[in-house]
């Protein structure tokens, strides 16, 4: 179902999670990411880092599904992200996205996205934008 | 520190990966996929594709199925040699120019475009890029990724 992308317009988010060991180690099998800082805690705390956290692929995974949920995927140019925090074991990831502006690319209009991913406590985790063709 | 000079501008060398779909299957259900367009076949083609499409972010899994060797980041030969232990993701983005379906086989290159220090040199900043062509040799998707190292 395409939303209609009007400048302003808050979309409808997208829940995940919570996200335990079970689904690191199968995201890390899907997604051929093995590094072991994800998915071995003996390791996570050798390297400093307390626990196992997750992949941010994970969450820009389901960031692309929130995405894919506003417009079909063909009409995805092109989209960024940052990735802002840890997402630590156990949290619950909330995808939100708001229409930004209509502009250009390459000729083609499009629409600019602000795409936002955040855990539990409000932290920002991923932060980035999307170019959809309008 | 990462040997800028040897490695900026380098171009790995090209890896053929092929889009499987017992693994598209295997990503929907890792990811809590709901749209069976992801997971079944019928549903895919119905919904006008040839096969099961790869979500957006696969390129980046494509990648990690056959990590560059010249100027992979975790390559301790031809490469820059990093601990696993140091790295975080900090960047990451896609640009589409055509659909990626299973069954479809890609070439992908990545260039190390950028490497720059904060704080110090406590943090270093690797910049790549990565392309992906199909087998006639048509651009279908790049992605730039930032990886931190933290030498702290």
């Amino acid at each position: 179902m395409a939303e209609a992308l009007t400048v302003g317009t808050m979309l409808p988010e997208l829940v995940r999670g919570p996200i335990d060991r079970t689904t690191l180690a199968l995201f890390a099998g899907a997604s051929h990411d093995y590094v072991r800082l994800h998915i071995d805690s003996d390791y996570a705390r050798e390297a400093g880092m307390g626990e196992v956290f997750a992949h941010g692929m994970l969450s820009m995974a389901y960031l692309a599904q929130a995405l894919r949920s506003w417009v079909p995927q063909d009409r995805i140019r092109r989209w960024n992200v940052r990735f802002t925090a840890i997402t630590p074991l156990h949290a619950t990831v909330r995808c939100t996205g708001e229409v930004l502006e209509q502009t250009k690319l390459d000729g083609e209009r499009v629409v600019r996205i602000a795409v936002n991913a955040f855990i539990d406590d409000g932290t920002v985790t991923l932060a980035g934008e999307a170019l959809v063709a309008a | 520190m990462i040997d800028r000079e040897k490695h900026i501008g380098q171009a790995s060398e090209p890896r053929t990966v092929d889009v499987e779909q017992g693994f598209l299957k295997f990503f929907a259900k890792a990811t809590g996929e709901t749209d069976p367009v992801y997971f079944d076949e019928a549903a895919a083609r119905a919904a006008g594709h040839p096969a099961l499409p790869a979500p957006p972010t696969y390129l980046f899994s494509l990648n990690m199925s056959a990590p560059a060797k010249i100027g992979g980041i975790l390559d301790p030969v031809e490469g820059m040699g990093v601990d696993m232990s140091r790295i975080l993701h900090g960047e990451q983005s896609f640009t589409y120019h055509l659909p990626i379906h299973a069954g479809d086989r890609l070439t992908l290159v990545t260039t190390t475009r950028d490497i720059y220090a904060k704080k110090g040199g406590a943090l270093e900043f690797v910049v790549q890029d990565t392309t992906a062509h199909d087998e006639a040799g048509v651009l279908v998707a790049e992605m730039e990724s930032v990886t931190v190292v933290r030498n702290g």
